[in-house]
């Protein structure tokens, strides 16, 4: 398994750093957005000079759910793929570096007309919400760019295929490239709304357009959308942990699978978002639930892989009983740490999305609060502590320094103070969205509705836990500040893992792209075909934009 | 492809369980008429107000024990915003808008359904307990998106 | 799947399953904790019909 490199090319790390400091920068803006956020819906407090509460939500969802993402994710997998399959090529990185500034370009153009106040139509956008045309030019850049660097990061594999004929390719590098490919093929659908839609309409060329469409059309992208920030982070339980521990990779196969059926039932899922909406016919929203219930399957491996590798190595240091592995885990090491609390904030996460997802009973609860603690248990924990977790030793690795002792003590702590502070917020938002407390909203008390007044307790939780998130992004930013500029200089490990010595050879099948990308288009074409069709056929007069903020 | 032996059985327990949530579902939708709102009914968005039955939003009586509620949702309110309902009445939920999306959310009930340009959005609910109903939106739809809201009485008949 | 109890066979490393009985019981506790949730809010639905 160890191909190329022990240590990531300087070049390359240049690269990589350079997506995550601005993925950190995001996560900053981003958090105090979101402080500002908790600390309104509580009732106690007031925004100052006229700054809107949805201006506010608008930054919060485009800073956090698709800045500090797609830059964390891709610069992760830059260096991923460096360490893993050889040094990037000069060619690759280039383009690497293009896809860099055009992402950081259009990041730039779309905050400056949010915060401007042109575009207060949150990060989902939903059209006949019309916001400046530059608002949806700097996304068209985000996602452009980074489909260029999913071609080079793809032309890398390539390349290493080519000179590695009939081997089984690194398995980071593999995971690199489903995720690539799975967020090529589900942002055709917001490409496909946001150009041939969104843009033209914005800028005046049409007068009119097709709600229900480009809603379609943003939800095919939106789910997937979730399953690649998730990847990454299943990327470092499967390769990284298990070096981290000391311990061996369960199976590589199995890791593989599951990334394949991923890709494969992650896409023609996206009704489950739209499952309390008119124009779509009952069933085909049931056909799509079914498809995103096998979605959960790969995850379900994933739980088992994830225990068995803790259990093995738990037993080779000479644990007993059913759960004396437990005590052997490095519980003092953050890079270890932070990523398994993610792991066990994936268990509510995994129940509430099975809820969700589950065609009549999204009544309950569709856009209530509940699905903001939803995503915020999924991508705000899970992922974004198994991100934490690896910057502990992705950052010093790329910048030539060591974590010290000190430092990984408060990134223990920073990862008890998320912990609290999300069961905190997240419980409160679930059980307030049971009661029926929507999402998205101001403080509110409904003309002083006994049913709204009911929610503000569980506001003033969410406050605290926001209050103790805050703190968290603090710290995680004084951890990260200093690995990257201040920590002693020195050798920091990029861990891989190897495979158990019983798990069974790697079979080629998982590479036979055509194969997999196949079946996820005819997945695709299954659910979608007919009710595209429908919509088409049977569209109601357009709409044209409104400016309601 | 080789796999543990509770490694299988953790993937029959867990994909059991998948499938009879399906199951459950499935049959509740198909067999017991719970689907989602799902309406396929379109409407010009800017002729609202001209089209029946929107031109008279309100409660209409249409059976024994049974009625239409007709809404229209603008931003930011829904015509009308006062609405009493004779308890066990089996009520049909009609709404659509004359602008951008907005949600419709009775508080505490399965009445939870988006409102499209375009579209009507309806749901049939039995009223069968006394007492007071928040309506709210729940889809972002403007600067007074939070201020949204209508109110529905249950009383006895 | 064939029992795997005999360690001479051709693949040498093919040994003795490793003792999981501990994932064994994270995982249906895992399982367990998505029923649970799952049911609970089933009933709320079924209630506010």
């Amino acid at each position: 398994m160890m191909n190329g490199t022990w240590k990531v090319d300087a070049r390359d790390g240049k690269l990589a750093m350079a997506h995550i400091y601005v993925a950190f920068v995001a996560l900053a803006l981003g958090g105090l957005a979101g402080l500002l956020q908790v600390l309104v819906r509580s009732g106690k407090f007031e925004l100052p000079a006229g700054i809107s509460y949805y201006t506010i939500l608008t930054t919060h969802g485009v800073l956090l759910g698709l800045v500090l993402t797609t830059f964390f994710i891709i610069g992760f997998q830059f260096a991923a793929v460096s360490r893993t399959a050889g040094t990037l090529s000069d060619r690759v990185r280039f383009w690497g570096w293009i896809g860099f500034w055009l992402m950081t370009i259009g990041t730039a153009i779309t905050a400056f007309y949010i915060l401007i106040g042109e575009a207060s139509v949150l990060y989902t956008f939903y059209a006949p919400l019309q916001a400046h045309a530059g608002f949806y030019i700097g996304l068209t850049l985000v996602v452009v760019g980074s489909w260029i660097s999913g071609f080079a990061m793809f032309a890398h594999y390539a390349k290493w295929k080519k000179a590695h004929p009939g081997q089984v390719s690194p398995l980071l590098t593999f995971m690199s490239v489903v995720n690539m490919v799975l967020w090529l093929v589900c942002s055709l659908g917001v490409a496909a709304t946001v150009l041939f839609q969104l843009i033209p309409w914005s800028l005046g060329y049409v007068d009119r357009i097709n709600v229900l469409v480009s809603r379609t059309l943003f939800w095919y992208f939106g789910h997937p959308l979730v399953y690649f920030w998730l990847l990454p982070a299943y990327m470092i339980w499967y390769a990284i942990i298990p070096k981290i521990i000391g311990g061996k990779m369960f199976s590589d196969s199995l890791a593989r699978m599951s990334f394949i059926l991923f890709l494969i039932f992650s896409i023609p899922v996206g009704f489950h978002h739209q499952l309390v909406e008119p124009g779509i016919d009952p069933a085909w929203k049931y056909l799509q639930v079914v498809l995103t219930f096998m979605v959960v399957i790969p995850s379900l491996m994933t739980a088992f892989s994830m225990f068995a590798t803790f259990e093995m190595y738990g037993r080779s240091k000479g644990a007993t009983g059913l759960f004396g592995w437990l005590r052997k885990l490095p519980w003092g090491d953050a890079r270890f740490f932070a990523p398994f609390i993610g792991m066990l904030f994936f268990i509510p996460a995994g129940a509430g999305g099975l809820v969700n997802a589950s065609h009549q009973l999204n009544q309950v609860v569709h856009n209530t609060i509940w699905v903001t603690g939803h995503f915020h248990l999924t991508l705000a924990t899970t992922v974004v502590l198994t991100f934490f977790g690896g910057a502990y030793w992705l950052i010093p690795h790329l910048t030539g320094r060591v974590m010290t002792k000190a430092m990984n003590r408060l990134a223990i702590i920073q990862t008890i103070v998320w912990s609290i502070g999300m069961i905190f917020m997240s419980s409160a938002m679930h059980f307030a969205g049971l009661l029926g407390a929507p999402r998205r909203s101001a403080f509110s008390t409904y003309g002083d509705a006994p049913q709204a007044l009911e929610w503000i307790p569980y506001q003033i939780a969410q406050a605290v836990g926001g209050t103790i998130l805050f703190i968290g992004i603090i710290l995680v930013l004084i951890i990260v500040t200093n690995l990257a500029f201040f920590a002693p200089k020195g050798e920091t490990e990029f861990p891989v893992a190897e495979v158990a010595e019983q798990a069974e050879r790697t079979p080629l099948v998982f590479e036979n792209w055509k194969l997999w990308i196949g079946i996820a288009v005819v997945l695709i074409l299954i659910a979608y075909t007919v009710p595209f069709i429908d919509m088409i056929q049977n569209a109601p007069p357009g709409s044209k934009g409104f400016k309601l903020w | 492809m080789h796999m543990h032996k509770y490694e299988k059985i953790w993937l029959f327990f867990g994909i059991g369980s998948l499938f009879v949530f399906l199951a459950v579902l499935g049959v509740g939708a198909f067999a017991q008429g719970t689907q989602p709102p799902s309406c396929l009914t379109t409407i010009d968005p800017e002729k609202v107000d001209q089209t029946p039955p929107f031109d008279k939003p309100g409660l209409v009586k249409t059976g024994e024990n049974e009625y239409q509620l007709n809404i229209v949702a603008s931003a930011f309110a829904y015509t009308p915003n006062q609405v009493e309902i004779p308890k066990g009445a089996k009520v049909t939920i009609n709404v659509a808008t004359k602008d951008v999306i907005h949600g419709f959310e009775m508080a505490g009930t399965n009445v939870n359904m988006m409102v499209e340009p375009g579209y009507v959005s309806s749901y049939t609910q039995t009223f069968d307990k006394v007492g007071e109903y928040v309506i709210l939106c729940n889809e972002y739809c403007g600067a007074g998106h939070h201020l949204m809201t209508a109110k529905v009485k249950v009383v006895e008949q | 799947m064939k029992t795997q109890l005999n360690t001479s066979t051709p693949k040498a490393k093919v040994e003795k399953e490793p003792a999981l009985k501990g994932t064994l019981a994270s995982v249906l506790f895992l399982g367990f904790f998505l029923i649970f949730t799952w049911v609970s809010v089933y009933f709320l639905f079924l209630n506010r019909l």
